[in-house]
Parts: structure tokens; C-alpha cells; sequence
């Protein structure tokens, strides 16, 4: 049981921002930019809850900084339908120089160990550990049993069906973005407020990248990308269990065997259809 | 001219964008621009340390131009680049006992097949299996850079001393210094002569038109009885065969030996300088040679201030994102009056 409540909550910030991007991309957005939001929202949410002494303070900050960053990455991809790549990438660079900045700036360079207060509160449990299976019925529930989840897959596939039925797609897609930095924001904060209780500079260390594989391992599918999510925190609590019992096997091999087995599971399945068909691809009105 | 008016436009952007942000971390603009300033050019020191910076970065950039151009979105650059000093200080093992005149170009070619070969291994997942390079490079990075840890903690780690690095290269087989006090090497100018190979190949040759034409209009290669594939391969070939002789060049260069601290993110700031440099080989040299320069004088600034080198990635990112704003604003603005006719 111990252990169970350890790789969920060693998966649960990978968890959480694939969802959020499983919304992302089935509404054809790619986040290239989530690494930078989790980053980001990791950052504020301790140093708010630091300095406010009051980790909801910090939880609603982080998610809120997510949100910001995730309405200026909106206003370039989805109302000038600019390269998502290329705007991802910019919202990473700037995240880690802005995060690592003001850190060293505050706390120096050597850098410092924060004791932000916990957001435990039923002894070892929280509550976005106590949400984080909830979410996932609701937002499959919301994607697959709703006229708005119809709509919004549909804008991913064939935005000018989804327009011809009387929606927006930019608006939909508007919606998707929210929902996916709101999910990023919960990834960063429970990363650092959550685990931690501190920062430390680039503190999400790719996961923000890994939780985008999740969602192609996951093949768009809420629940197989939390499957899929669960064996990364399970493979890394592994690599632990495994230096610590000295089998002779190198400890790297299980940190990189999640991305080998991510990268397999798509040579395998190939050229899936199950892929939103105008992922990455920027909606413009025709007139 | 529109390309020089571009030039003029992004360079006085970077430089404002530099100034407000050392203005909003509360420094004195004036005298934190002239440290930078001094850092990067005021000095012998300064500039050897701004070109040996700026080295890899015309490597990997033009890695990224390539790739780009054929619409294969590389973001391995970082994987590709650790692969190549990986490979590079292995066969360094072989050729240690060779002629250097011989031993150091083999380390050199040997470093960019091996980013090469990783590199068209997404190509080729990408273009058989229909596996976005996008993920696929995101994943080959974890890889790469856990094979590192892997590598010099055993099959090449040093045999004395149980620190976690290569043995080191001898003297002789490192790239040419020409000055006892400073870092500068030889790989600059081979930096430099690599990036007129890589305009002529892109735009004087047949191969570098098809692969141009490949990423922007597929379909149209289709209909001109070209794969598109094949010439996507090779992109990303030669963008990891760039990113792996940025590894090689830094290991034969500068540091000598690799180790766990051998990533140091120049594959993943290529990005930036491949598309502020308008993905141009000439115009990504450009950006490189700034962003090296911006790095060494920070590295000065942060010698008496709070805040030093992370800013280079957040006013890249906002560059970029200046960058590509104002682009879209004047098509937006062309198309108009196009319209109103």
C-alpha cells in the first residue's frame, strides 16, 4: 500500500500535465510549452506559500501563473495561428531563464533548501493526490459523453466540421488550452509544493516533455495515459528499489527504459489513425 | 535589402529586450550593458571566451536550420550532441596511438556520424512508422543522456581516480590553441567553414533544393516525382551529423574528456538561434555568435550582481517570440491592403 501510494505519487505531476495535454491535443494543440508551465507554476507556488506562510495561497498562484503564460501561448497559436513548435519552445526558453533568475537572484547562486508549508491534509494524503483519479473519469467522461467532448475531438480532427455544426473552433480551442495549463500549473505546483516542499532550478527536469509521450504511449485515451503515466513512476520508484538492493543492473538503464518502451510502443503501433488528425496544425476561419 | 532591414530589426530588438530586462532584476541599465559589453568584446580574454561560447552554437544552429527547412521539427539537438562526444571519445580509445594529423579529423568525423546515425533514426521512425519527430527527439534526448551516466561510470570511465569521466585526450590529438592564456581553438574557424558549406549545400545545390522544397510544400515534392521521405532522412542526417560535431568539436576543443556534466543544453538553445537567425545559415551563425557573446559577458556581469547567464534563455525566448509576433503583424498588414484593393 506504501508503495502504491508512492508511485502515485511519484507519477502524479507526469499524470496530471498529460491530462491536461491529452485535452490539449485532441482539440489539435500541442504543448511543446508545458515543461515551462509546470516549471513556472512550480516556481510561484513556493515562493508565494514561502513567503505568505499558506500553501493554498501558493497552489492558487501557481496554477494561476500556468494559466497566464498558457493565455499568451494562446493568443500567438490559436488567434494568430502561429507554429506551436516554435512558440512551445520560446515559453520553455523563457520559463527557465526567468525561474532560474529570479531564484538565483533571491535565494543565491548555490541555490537554497526552502521549507515551504504542506498541502497534506488527511495525514499523508492532499487533495490534488485525493483528485487526481477523479479528474481522470471527468475529463473522460467530458471528452467522450458530452456534446462539448464531441465538438472539441472533432475541432482536433476536421475544425471546419466542427464549425459547420455551429461551434467555434477557436474557441474551443481557447477552452482546451485552459484546461491544459490549469492541469500543468497542478503538475508544478504538486512537484514542488506537493513532493518537495521546495525549488530547485529546472526542478521539472523534462517531465513536462515525458508527460507529452505519455500522451501518444497513452494513444489519446485518458485513462491508458494514466496507466501509461503510473509505470514512469513506477519505473523510477524501481530504479530506487533496485540501487538500494545493488542487483548489478546500472540504475540509468531503468530511468531510461520508460522512454524506450514509450518509443516502442509507437514503432509498434506505427502510423496510427487514433491520432487527431490536425494536431499541431493552426486553425484559420476561412471567410 | 529586406533581409538586411530584418537583421536590423531583430539585432536593436535583442538589445532592447536585454535592457529591459536587466532594468525589471533592478540593475543600473548603463553600467550592467557595458560589463556585458566589456565581458564579451573588451578584452583578449573576452573575446576568445565569446567565440569559444559561441562555437557549439554554430554547430548545433545550423543543425537545426537544416532540419527545419525540411519541416523535420528536431528538438534532439541536445541528445544529438551528447551522442557525438560520446562517440567521438570512444573511438578516441582506437585512435589515440595514431598520427594526430590523422587521429584528430577521424574524432571529428567519427563524433558527427554518431549524431548523424541517432538523428536519422527519428528521421527514419518518422517517415516508416509515422512517429512525430517532435516526440521522437524529446524521447531520444532522456535516452542519450542516460547512456551518457551509463558510459563514463563504466565502459569508459576513467580507470583511476572513480570520477565519473572519460580518460582525458592527449595534447596532441586536441584541436589547435594560439594562445597560452585563453580557451580559443581551431574549432571556430572550422565552425565558420562549415556554416559556407551548408549555404551552398541548402541553396546552390539540387539535393538542398529538394530538401528546402520538401518541407515547404510535400505535396507539390510529391507531384515532382521526389520522395519527400528520403530527402526528410537525410535532413535530419546531417542535422544530427551537425549537433554530433558540435559534441566532438567541443570535446577535441575545449574540454578534453566527458563527463556527467558534458550536456550543457547547446543543442536545445539552437532553437532559438536557428529561428531568430531566420532559419538562414548565415543569419543562425549571426545569432550564435551574439548569443556566445551574451553569455561570456554575462558570465563577467555575474561576478559582481545577483544575476548572470539565465538570462540568455529568457531573452531568447521572448526574441523569439518578438520575432515571429512581428512577422505574422505584417503579413496580417499586407494581406489587408492587398484586400482593400
Amino acid at each position: 500500500m506504501e508503495i502504491l501510494l508512492n508511485i502515485l505519487r511519484f507519477s502524479a505531476p507526469v499524470s496530471l500535465a498529460a491530462m491536461g495535454e491529452t485535452v490539449g491535443q485532441k482539440s489539435g494543440l500541442i504543448n511543446i510549452g508545458l515543461e515551462g508551465m509546470m516549471l513556472t507554476a512550480a516556481y510561484v507556488s513556493v515562493e508565494v506559500a514561502t513567503r505568505s506562510g499558506n500553501a493554498w495561497l501558493g497552489l492558487l498562484s501557481g496554477v494561476l501563473a500556468a494559466v497566464v503564460m498558457g493565455l499568451v501561448q494562446a493568443l500567438f497559436t490559436i488567434k494568430w495561428a502561429i507554429d506551436q513548435v516554435v512558440i512551445g519552445t520560446a515559453i520553455n526558453l523563457a520559463a527557465i531563464g526567468l525561474t532560474s533568475t529570479l531564484f538565483e537572484a533571491n535565494y543565491g547562486g548555490a541555490g537554497k533548501l526552502l521549507d515551504a508549508p504542506s498541502l497534506l491534509i488527511a495525514g499523508k494524503y492532499d487533495v490534488i493526490l485525493i483528485l487526481l483519479i477523479p479528474f481522470f473519469l471527468a475529463v473522460t467522461w467530458a471528452l467522450f459523453r458530452t456534446n462539448w467532448g464531441l465538438a472539441l475531438r472533432a475541432t482536433g480532427e476536421y475544425p471546419d466540421a466542427a464549425e459547420a455544426a455551429g461551434f467555434s473552433a477557436q474557441g474551443l480551442r481557447y477552452q482546451a488550452q485552459l484546461i491544459g495549463a490549469i492541469f500543468a500549473g497542478l503538475a508544478g505546483v504538486y512537484l514542488s509544493l506537493g513532493i518537495a516542499s521546495s525549488f530547485a532550478i529546472n526542478m521539472t527536469a523534462g517531465r513536462g516533455f515525458v508527460a507529452i509521450a505519455m500522451v501518444t504511449f497513452g494513444r489519446w485515451k485518458p485513462l491508458w495515459v494514466l496507466g501509461a503515466s503510473l509505470l514512469v513512476g513506477f519505473a523510477e520508484s524501481l530504479q530506487y528499489l533496485l540501487q538500494s538492493t545493488s542487483s548489478g543492473l546500472p540504475p540509468q538503464l531503468f530511468k531510461a527504459i520508460p522512454y524506450l518502451l514509450a518509443l516502442a510502443v509507437l514503432i509498434v503501433v506505427g502510423r496510427g489513425t487514433v491520432a487527431p488528425a490536425s494536431l499541431a496544425v493552426p486553425y484559420r476561419r476561412s471567410k | 535589402m529586406k533581409g538586411a532591414l530584418r537583421t536590423l530589426i531583430v539585432f536593436a530588438g535583442l538589445i532592447l529586450i536585454l535592457a529591459i530586462t536587466l532594468a525589471l532584476f533592478g540593475l543600473d541599465v548603463g553600467a550592467a550593458l557595458s560589463t556585458i559589453w566589456n565581458g564579451a568584446v573588451g578584452s583578449k580574454a573576452g573575446i576568445a571566451r565569446s567565440l569559444v561560447r559561441a562555437t557549439p552554437l554554430i554547430f548545433t544552429g545550423l543543425g537545426m536550420v537544416v532540419a527545419w527547412r525540411a519541416g523535420m521539427y528536431n528538438i534532439g539537438g541536445e541528445g544529438q550532441y551528447v551522442m557525438g562526444g560520446l562517440a567521438s571519445a570512444t573511438l578516441a580509445l582506437v585512435v589515440r596511438s595514431w598520427a594526430p594529423a590523422i587521429a584528430t579529423p577521424a574524432l571529428l568525423v567519427g563524433g558527427a556520424l554518431g549524431g548523424a546515425l541517432f538523428a536519422a533514426f527519428a528521421g527514419w521512425l518518422h517517415v516508416k512508422r509515422g512517429v512525430q519527430v517532435v516526440i521522437s527527439t524529446i524521447l531520444l534526448n532522456f535516452v542519450a543522456i542516460e547512456f551518457l551516466k551509463f558510459c563514463v561510470r563504466g565502459p569508459l570511465q576513467k580507470s583511476s581516480g572513480g570520477i565519473f569521466q572519460t580518460e582525458a585526450l592527449p595534447n596532441t590529438l586536441m584541436l589547435q590553441r594560439f594562445d597560452r592564456q585563453t580557451d580559443f581553438h581551431s574549432g571556430f574557424f572550422l565552425a565558420l567553414i562549415v556554416v559556407v558549406i551548408v549555404a551552398i549545400y541548402l541553396y546552390r545545390t539540387k539535393s538542398g533544393f529538394q530538401m528546402r522544397f520538401s518541407g515547404a510544400n510535400p505535396d507539390a515534392a510529391r507531384a515532382s516525382r521526389f520522395e519527400p521521405g528520403k530527402k526528410q532522412i537525410l535532413a535530419m542526417a546531417i542535422s544530427g551529423g551537425l549537433c554530433g560535431l558540435a559534441g566532438a568539436v567541443d570535446y577535441t576543443g575545449l574540454i578534453g574528456f566527458v563527463g556527467d556534466g558534458f550536456s550543457q543544453d547547446w543543442g536545445f538553445l539552437a532553437i532559438p538561434v536557428a529561428l531568430l537567425g531566420n532559419l538562414n545559415p548565415v543569419g543562425a551563425a549571426g545569432a550564435a555568435v551574439y548569443f556566445g557573446g551574451l553569455f561570456a559577458g554575462c558570465e563577467v556581469l555575474q561576478r559582481s550582481e545577483p544575476i548572470g547567464d539565465t538570462i540568455v534563455p529568457l531573452i531568447q525566448g521572448v526574441a523569439v517570440l518578438g520575432v515571429v509576433g512581428m512577422q505574422r503583424w505584417l503579413e496580417n498588414r499586407t494581406n489587408q491592403s492587398k484586400g482593400a484593393d
